[in-house]
């Protein structure tokens, strides 16, 4: 009856020793770690949440739509060209929803209207309708790798970004299907990197529509092929509006570098084609001398210079009203590339370090005070066995914070809170037990079995109360975020180490002293 | 060795069952009073369910805030909720959502901010869009629904029907008054106060099912007693662990309540009215209620308890 294997002895004693191991770097001081080697140690702390460290988290949304509605675009423009080219009369070309139509005018013509859009685009779906209508969508499959490839894409260039801001281990991780997490320990002024990651950055060099008028583009009569466009700056004197061909010369994808410099006092970006790049620019400069092309970025004229000579080194400079901070930042930039869509930031929560600190410092505070608060009224309870319960309760809080320091859990402010509401709860399977240790000697039962018979009987209601408690940590768990998940993670670990510790920690010692001891009577 | 303290001494008979029609009274009227608050007053929802801007600032000296009000009043920001928070120079403000998207809320905390200045630190920024604030309350809601429905299924599976619909009307007593509690006394309801609501449903159904475990052996222990006799020797068997556990784990949370700095306060607040009113449900409301649905007393499980008595085998199979 008190027969407890070696083996389960042993077993015992290696997890609490392994507990108190593994949470040791969490309590010693670095400095005296370093001396040690490093083999010996475990050397992983418990990661902290941003709302212990300090810094931003941030959600952004990309915007899929975007990309969905530029690609359909395209297809626009290809159609206009492939029914010129087979001189097909069409009227009300354009995207509607998300697909893209257009009526032929002679039916005897639908047929091969459709054959001459169908091979624009692999993955498209091409169906004629009543009254001569034709309409193009997207396949499924293709709206899915738009989008997860916007989604990985945008990723990465966030993560170029936020590279190149100098900030120190970020965490870039994708959210669901169409969204991206940052969390930025230490940043607690996200207002520098909320600004760049606001700008998708897309800059495309074009010829200005010379034929058509600003005027009637105001009006609304604006050239097929051509769009009207805001100048980014307000300068007096220069026009307010261009008249800018869709067609692209060369576009931001085409740059390997750009940096910052000055031009007679001027800040200005200087930037570098690839070959491919210089190759088109020089062509198309070299065919438009005397003409003005534009360089737009995000929908906006940057400036309109006109072409003096044929560029051909694939190196130029873009000049604006610039201060010198943007002129820094547009360079970040063209090297970082451009957004496929535009990010949208959903949610931000930013912590300074100050609040870290002292959340840090009141949650230990707390943690200490109800440790000692629940120790002493364990002892003051049960006597002799509420101190080996408190011993059960140190490798308690010794497990915890060892398995979270392996697992590298994130601590956050509410999940300190789950481990002093652990600590408080974590003795009530020993009171279970004890309690019906009590029962059993007044049953009149010797010592040795009413220690057996309450362990027995208490096991399985611990079980049963211990598992409901799980079964709402689990929960918050799945469906709870950053913070709560938090608490979620620290309640879980918490509940089972606790029924370790009360079945087996103190069961062993209970059992080696009464082996010891052999008493005549429980002091229980 | 000094005589350990018992907070229930042994051989307590309160007699609960009896008394359970005040009991039940004071629930209704707690329930009642409850849903009236949520009617009357509602639940101050915070800005993780509403969206909105949440800053929390400190100040170089004690702060001003009626100064602070006149400032941020002027933006143009609607509603705008400036307190005092933990200190006198920490303060808190809170804005409602901005109309529109995303963007008009990123442009109001630069507003904020340049309104502010560099004269104060900036200890916290919180915004929540219109998008997200859906999803949490989407999110919350699940995760009660499902969390209380799997205690449910795991008490109707460990004992009978009877018992599940009992711990199910104790619950929700406790979850429905802990709204109450939110609603009278105006604080924030957030995200970490939905954890605290089902850390509590969790605890809450930990007290319960002591009792219940208590009273399904007592039916196989006491053939003869009648139901109300029964059930009133249950809740005062384990009415020294329900107390002792309680106690301890009030200890923990008054320790968090006052000493875990201003942000813990209304988690661990609404925990502590959670482990009071759970530990007065399972000992006042769910055991009692169980008169009036007769759950049935047979074997629901062969399994071998012992009579008291008898020593069974130990878990080890060995005896000495």
């Amino acid at each position: 009856m008190l027969q407890f294997q070696p083996w389960k002895i042993t077993f015992v004693a290696l997890v609490c020793a392994l507990g108190v191991l593994y949470a040791a770097p969490n309590v010693v001081e670095r400095d005296l770690t370093q001396d040690l080697p490093s083999s010996w140690l475990p050397g992983k702390k418990i990661n902290l949440g941003l709302d212990l460290q300090g810094g931003s988290h941030l959600l952004l949304e990309v915007d899929v739509d975007v990309v969905i509605a530029e690609r359909l675009e395209s297809i626009v423009d290809q159609a206009r060209r492939n029914l010129r080219e087979e001189r097909i009369g069409y009227r009300g070309l354009g995207v509607s929803g998300d697909t893209v139509r257009f009526t032929v005018r002679e039916a005897e013509d639908l047929e091969k209207a459709r054959d001459a859009v169908r091979r624009i685009d692999p993955q498209t779906e091409t169906v004629t309708d009543v009254g001569n209508v034709v309409r193009i969508s997207l396949t499924e499959v293709a709206i899915r790798d738009l989008k997860s490839r916007a989604i990985s894409q945008s990723i990465e260039i966030v993560r170029r970004r936020i590279d190149e801001t100098g900030v120190r281990e970020p965490t870039i991780q994708r959210q669901g299907d169409d969204r991206i997490l940052l969390q930025l320990p230490g940043v607690d002024d996200p207002e520098r990197i909320k600004a760049l990651l606001g700008q998708t950055a897309k800059l495309t060099f074009r010829m200005v529509d010379s034929t058509a008028s600003v005027q009637d583009a105001l009006q609304g009569r604006v050239p097929p092929g051509s769009q009207l466009l805001e100048a980014a700056d307000e300068r007096s004197g220069a026009p307010r509006h261009y008249v800018v061909k869709r067609r692209v010369m060369v576009s931001g994808e085409n740059l390997v570098d750009a940096q910052p410099s000055f031009q007679d006092g001027q800040p200005v970006v200087s930037f570098r084609f690839d070959s491919v790049g210089g190759r088109r620019f020089g062509q198309a400069t070299s065919e438009n001398v005397g003409r003005p092309f534009a360089i737009v970025l995000d929908g906006k004229v940057i400036s309109a210079p006109v072409i003096q000579t044929a560029i051909l080194g694939g190196a130029g400079i873009i000049s604006g009203s610039f201060t010198v901070q943007e002129v820094q930042d547009l360079s970040l930039l063209l090297r970082a590339g451009a957004l496929p869509a535009p990010l949208q930031v959903l949610e931000e929560r930013t912590v300074g370090p100050g609040l870290g600190a002292d959340s840090i410092a009141a949650g230990k505070v707390a943690s200490v005070i109800g440790l000692l608060l629940v120790v002493g009224f364990m002892i003051v309870a049960y006597g002799f066995f509420g101190l080996l319960a408190n011993i059960a309760l140190f490798f308690n809080v010794a497990l915890i914070v060892a398995v979270l320091s392996s697992l590298q859990a994130t601590l956050t402010l509410p999940g300190i809170a789950g481990i002093v509401l652990t600590i408080g709860m974590a003795v009530d399977a020993n009171v279970l037990i004890f309690e019906r240790v009590r029962e059993e000697v007044r049953n009149g039962r010797t010592p040795m079995a009413a220690v057996e018979a309450g362990y027995q009987r208490a096991f399985r209601t611990i079980v049963d109360s211990n598992l409901t408690t799980l079964f709402a940590a689990a929960f918050l768990y799945f469906v709870g975020s950053g913070p709560v998940k938090g608490f979620a993670v620290t309640l879980g670990i918490g509940i089972m180490t606790s029924m370790f510790t009360a079945i087996m920690v103190t069961r062993l010692l209970v059992v080696l002293w009464l082996r010891r001891s052999r008493p005549s009577e429980l002091p229980i | 060795m000094f005589k350990p303290l018992r907070i229930v001494p042994h051989g307590t008979n309160f007699p609960f069952v009896a008394n359970r029609v005040k009991a039940f009274v004071f629930s209704a009227i707690l329930m009642l009073a409850s849903i009236g608050l949520l009617f009357v007053n509602g639940l101050n929802f915070g800005i993780d369910f509403r969206g909105g801007i949440l800053m929390e600032v400190q100040t170089e000296g004690p702060a001003d805030i009626p100064a602070l009000r006149s400032q941020l009043g002027g933006l143009d920001l609607g509603d705008v909720a400036i307190q005092e928070f933990g200190g006198e120079r920490e303060v808190l403000i809170r804005i409602q959502r901005q109309d529109g998207t995303e963007q008009e809320q990123l442009v109001a905390v630069e507003a904020v901010k340049a309104a502010l200045g560099d004269k104060v630190d900036y200890r916290r920024t919180e915004f929540v869009g219109p998008t997200v604030g859906a999803e949490l309350i989407e999110a919350g809601m699940l995760a009660m629904l499902g969390a209380l429905g799997a205690i449910l299924i795991y008490i109707w599976f460990r004992f009978e029907w009877q018992f599940g619909v009992c711990a199910l009307i104790a619950l929700s007593h406790d979850v429905l008054s802990t709204f109450g509690l939110f609603a009278l006394n105006g604080h924030e309801f957030n995200l970490p106060t939905v954890a605290a609501i089902l850390t509590i449903a969790g605890y809450s159904i930990n007290d319960t099912v002591v009792v219940f475990d208590r009273v399904r052996e007592n039916f196989r222990k006491y053939k003869k007693m009648s139901l109300a006799e029964l059930f009133n020797l249950s809740i005062n068997e384990t009415l020294s662990r329900t107390t002792m556990t309680s106690f301890t784990t009030l200890l923990a949370l008054l320790a968090i309540y006052f000493f875990g700095g201003a942000v813990l306060a209304d988690f661990a607040l609404a925990m502590i009215w959670g482990i009071v009113i759970g530990t007065y449900s399972s000992i006042f409301v769910a055991v009692p209620l169980l008169l009036y649905l007769q759950p049935r007393r047979g074997d629901e499980e062969d399994e071998d308890l012992g009579a008291p008595g008898t020593v069974s085998q130990g878990a080890d199979g060995q005896k000495d």
